[in-house]
């Protein structure tokens, strides 16, 4: 009990008449990373829009660091300690690739309009600091974001670059947890293994502990601790990639996909 | 992909000094393409048959512009089958597509929707004559009958409109033959000698103050319109000004933009200095007309730069903005009039005690004042923050109606003074100085003071830590609030600040005025300000600026008058033709922030930074596709040029 840092149970949504979720029990040590998989609509993204506090559950609990956070609103969550990235790119595109990652530290800094208004020796640091962490979260992903592109708005990014920036701006709200929506999704096989190489030192590097849901079993393969298989809301298998990969009703919910990364 | 589209698509590349354009005229054969002429020829008949009956004609033509030959109420018409001879002739120009050849085509098309707008008249003409339509139609008079027969008659009239307007749109359509150089000309002398024709008031009024009347004695002689020989010699000024001045004020912006790091910021902090000194030293010369004209503008850009803070760069569309210009001023009023009954009531009904009206100094009030309206703020925007989009609209209109009903109502007579508002407000007493409303300069340097703290408080919270926060709800709310972002506490905070601001606006307009009633708030109000800061640029403080001295300016506020007196029952007409062209053609406003056009228009924005190299493409490259050095752009663009069909690779 001591070092679980998020624990989820009896955790069910429904939309509707539709089970989202049903009776979830998921718990997460510090220092693990987890890969959440399933075939499409198993409620994956719902399950993170839970524990975001994006969308509140029919009933269940959700623990975080031994205390519930249903009812909390997102940015309390956030306050806490989870971030999250969005499946479908969400960045703010007008905004400079700095200033996404700027903002993203909002629950770690404090100057208010005093600081703001007469300038206080406290607010320039502040600013300053900021800044400087911008662009430490963002030199993790090489040269790509730093630079002349620091003062660029996010539009203009590619697709995998935007992806990079999701994961930077969660990373800048200095998390424990960090929630990845499907990190390399449009990826080339080139850049999913280098991100793959950096998820791994989200941990080793960052001390994030990592929850992440992922199609590409690759990906899921090389970096997870364990497995969990989501099926229609149900929660079908949990263990380490070799276990699921070769339960009998994982492969049965892909449809007799084989689940290997060689596939 | 490198984009090899020749840049020939804007002809007007080519110098060809003060002449017609000498590229790709074409007289021999004539293209039009008669539907789209057809029906702008039919908007032209509307608008002008529109302009007639909406009583402009009538009433404005005992308003001479140019002496003995010309009325306010003629120009009213004339400029319709100008500028739409030339629109029509307008045309995309797409990137590596030739334009298409200009000559006889372009003025035969002018003529026709101009000749069009004519005939449109002269239906009215026919129509006046022989039925009486006074009923639905107040303007259907003899009287306009007359004007639109020049007083000789329906048949002068009718053959003069169609040929008249077939001129002036071939007026129009001949711009686009000209040369760049001679088009700016033209422009100018035209516009100087309209400028000052309309603007005679103010004019005059400068004068008196620079002591330079015999130049207005010899422009309008006795008053009342230009004299003819006042045209030539403006024409010939104005000519030979934009000669001698060709390209000089390009070249200083061009020079002053090229200054780099310490020097850039002298160089603005000196322009900055020189322009506060301006708006301090002018208002000594200048005469009472136009201190009052420039005491509204400052009041209701205080407004707007207090509105500014909510919806352009906290994102939230308050619509009820008037009710803390309200709150405002009648908390200065109950605060220093000694004829309110605020405080006795308050004593009477409360406690147990008689005391007198507070009647304290307007300094004192203010710190009052503030904290009221903060209040305010926070009440009223705590049920409405958590609201989005269009609900929030409504009911933030909502509450700005119940505030005013509420200082109107019966329940609260005793108070406020129901429909008799509260009078006697005295006049703001500073002890060196007095600010009152009888004068004008005073009530300027009060509002030019207060303005300087609100365009500083916008600066710094928009470059701040707040002013991030308000942008990223902008954006995307949802997300904002994922990454951590109070988004309750954020906006509120921006209704909060902009509801202290327009009590600083109330604070001096009860000063200025010394009676506020309720009907000093209407939504009418909210309305004006919001359009002054939609027209001026959403989010740019420039933009506000420049928004609030056009519109108040020169258009006038709810109920004060503007330069264009004369259209001051046009007022709302004009407002809101405005703001559709606005919305149509440039919707991110006259000034606009940069961030904003972006957002406007991120499909040209994509495309130019394609074309500029600055996409990056290549996601193995970790340049990114950049080009290796600055100034190996592949072409220039503007935002404007570009068709908008082609959308850049992401
Ligand atoms: N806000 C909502 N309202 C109603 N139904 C919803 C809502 N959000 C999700 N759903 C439904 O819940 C189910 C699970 O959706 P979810 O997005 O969690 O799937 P997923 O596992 O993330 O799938 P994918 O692999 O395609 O991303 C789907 O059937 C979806 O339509
Ligand atoms: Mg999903």
């Amino acid at each position: 009990m001591s070092d679980r840092l998020l624990d989820i149970q009896n955790l069910s949504v429904t939309f509707g008449g539709l089970h989202a979720l049903r009776d979830l029990n998921f718990h997460v040590d510090e220092g693990e990373i987890v890969s959440v998989i399933g075939p499409n609509g198993a409620g994956k993204t719902t399950f993170f829009n839970m524990i975001s506090g994006m969308v509140a559950p029919t009933s269940g609990e959700i623990l975080f660091e031994g205390q519930s956070i249903v009812g909390l609103d997102p940015n309390q969550i956030t306050g806490l300690g989870i971030a999250r990235t969005f499946q479908n790119v969400r960045l703010f595109a007008n905004m400079t690739i700095a200033e996404n990652i700027m903002v993203a530290q909002h629950c770690r800094t404090k100057q208010g309009a005093w600081g703001a208004l007469f300038q206080t020796k406290a607010f320039r640091e502040e600013e300053r600091a900021i800044r400087a962490h911008a662009e430490k979260v963002l030199g993790f992903f090489g040269t790509r974001l730093i630079g002349y592109r620091l003062d660029q708005p996010a539009a203009v990014l590619s697709y995998a670059n935007r992806r990079r920036l999701e994961v930077a701006r969660a990373m800048a709200t200095s998390p424990k947890l960090i929630l990845l929506d499907e990190p390399v999704a449009g990826m080339n096989p080139k850049e999913s293994a280098e991100l793959t190489e950096l998820i791994g030192k989200l941990r080793s590097e960052w001390g994030f502990t990592v929850v992440m849901i992922e199609h590409d079993m690759s990906v899921v393969r090389d970096v997870s601790d364990r497995v969990v298989v989501l099926d229609h809301g149900e929660p079908i298998a949990q263990g380490t990639y070799e276990e699921v990969s070769t339960d009998p009703q994982v492969i049965e919910a892909y449809l007799g996909r084989p689940v290997d990364g060689a596939a | 992909m490198i984009p090899t589209a020749a840049v020939e698509a804007t002809s007007d590349s080519a110098p060809t000094g003060f002449a017609w354009r000498r590229d790709g005229l074409q007289w021999n054969s004539v293209e039009v393409e008669w539907r789209k002429v057809i029906n702008w020829g039919g908007l032209c008949a509307l608008g002008l048959v529109f302009i007639a009956l909406s009583g402009m004609l009538v009433g404005l033509d005992g308003r001479p512009v140019l002496q003995r030959y010309f009325s306010l109420g003629y120009l009213a018409m004339v400029w319709l089958p100008l500028l739409l001879g030339q629109a029509v002739n307008n045309e995309v120009v797409r990137e590596g597509i030739a334009g298409r050849p200009r000559g006889a085509g372009d003025l035969l098309a002018g003529a026709t929707v101009g000749g069009l707008g004519g005939l449109g008249l002269g239906a009215l003409i026919l129509g006046i004559a022989n039925f009486d339509l006074r009923d639905p139609l107040v303007n259907w008079s003899p009287q306009l009958l007359a004007l639109l027969g020049f007083n000789q008659g329906n048949t002068f009239g009718f053959v003069v409109w169609i040929l008249l307007g077939a001129a002036l749109g071939m007026l129009g359509a001949s711009l686009h033959l000209m040369g760049p150089d001679l088009r700016r000309l033209v422009g100018i002398v035209v516009g100087t000698v309209l400028f000052v024709a309309i603007f005679e008031t103010i004019i005059v009024d400068l004068a008196k103050g620079f002591r330079l009347v015999f130049v207005t004695d010899f422009l309008y002689g006795l008053r009342g319109g230009l004299l003819a020989e006042g045209v030539v010699a403006l024409a010939v000024v104005a000519g030979a000004a934009a000669v001698l001045g060709q390209g000089r004020i390009k070249e200083a912006k061009a020079s002053l933009a090229a200054l780099e790091g310490t020097e850039r910021k002298w160089a603005n902090a000196i322009l900055l200095v020189v322009a506060a000194a301006l708006l301090v030293i002018v208002p000594q010369f200048t005469g009472k007309i136009t201190n009052e004209l420039l005491a509204n503008v400052g009041i209701f850009l205080l407004l707007a730069l207090g509105l500014n803070i909510v919806v352009g760069l906290a994102g939230i569309l308050d619509l009820g903005y008037v009710a803390f210009f309200a709150v405002g001023g009648y908390a200065t009023a109950v605060l220093t009039s000694p004829r309110s009954n605020f405080l006795p009531a308050v004593c009477d009904t409360f406690l147990w005690f008689e005391c007198e009206p507070a009647s304290l100094p307007w300094a004192l009030a203010l710190v009052v004042v503030v904290i009221v309206a903060a209040l305010t703020g926070l009440f009223i925007g705590a049920p409405v923050i958590r609201m989005r989009g269009d609900y929030l609209a409504i009911v933030t209109l909502g509450f700005g109606e119940i505030i005013r009903l509420l200082f109107l109502s019966d329940w609260l007579t005793g108070f406020f003074g129901g429909a008799q508002g509260v009078t006697n407000i005295p006049p703001a007493d500073f002890g060196l100085f007095e600010v009152a409303g009888i004068d004008p300069r005073s009530v300027f340097y009060l509002v030019l003071f207060f303005c300087g703290v609100a365009i500083y408080i916008s600066w710094r919270l928009e470059r701040s830590r707040i002013g991030r926060a308000w942008m990223a709800i902008r954006e995307d709310e949802s997300v904002a609030e994922a990454m951590g972002i109070n988004t309750v506490n954020m906006k509120l905070m921006a209704f909060v600040v902009g509801a202290i601001l327009a009590s600083f606006g109330g604070a001096i307009f009860a000063a200025k005025v010394g009676s506020i009633f309720p009907s000093s708030f209407l939504i009418l109000v909210s309305i004006i300000i919001l359009v002054v800061v939609i027209v001026g640029g959403i989010g740019n403080i420039p933009g506000v600026i420049l928004g609030a001295v056009v519109l108040i300016g020169v258009l006038g506020g709810p109920k004060q008058p503007g330069l264009l007196q004369e259209f001051s029952q046009y007022k709302l007409l004009i407002y809101g033709a405005l703001l559709i062209w606005m919305m149509l053609k440039r919707p991110e406003g006259l000034l606009p922030n940069a961030r904003r056009t972006r957002e406007l228009h991120q499909d040209e924005f994509l495309q130019d930074a394609w074309l500029k190299g600055e996409v990056d493409l290549d996601d193995d490259d970790p340049t990114g596709g950049r080009p290796a050095a600055e100034g190996t752009v592949p072409m220039e663009t503007t935002p404007g040029d570009s068709a908008s069909g082609e959308v850049a690779p992401a």
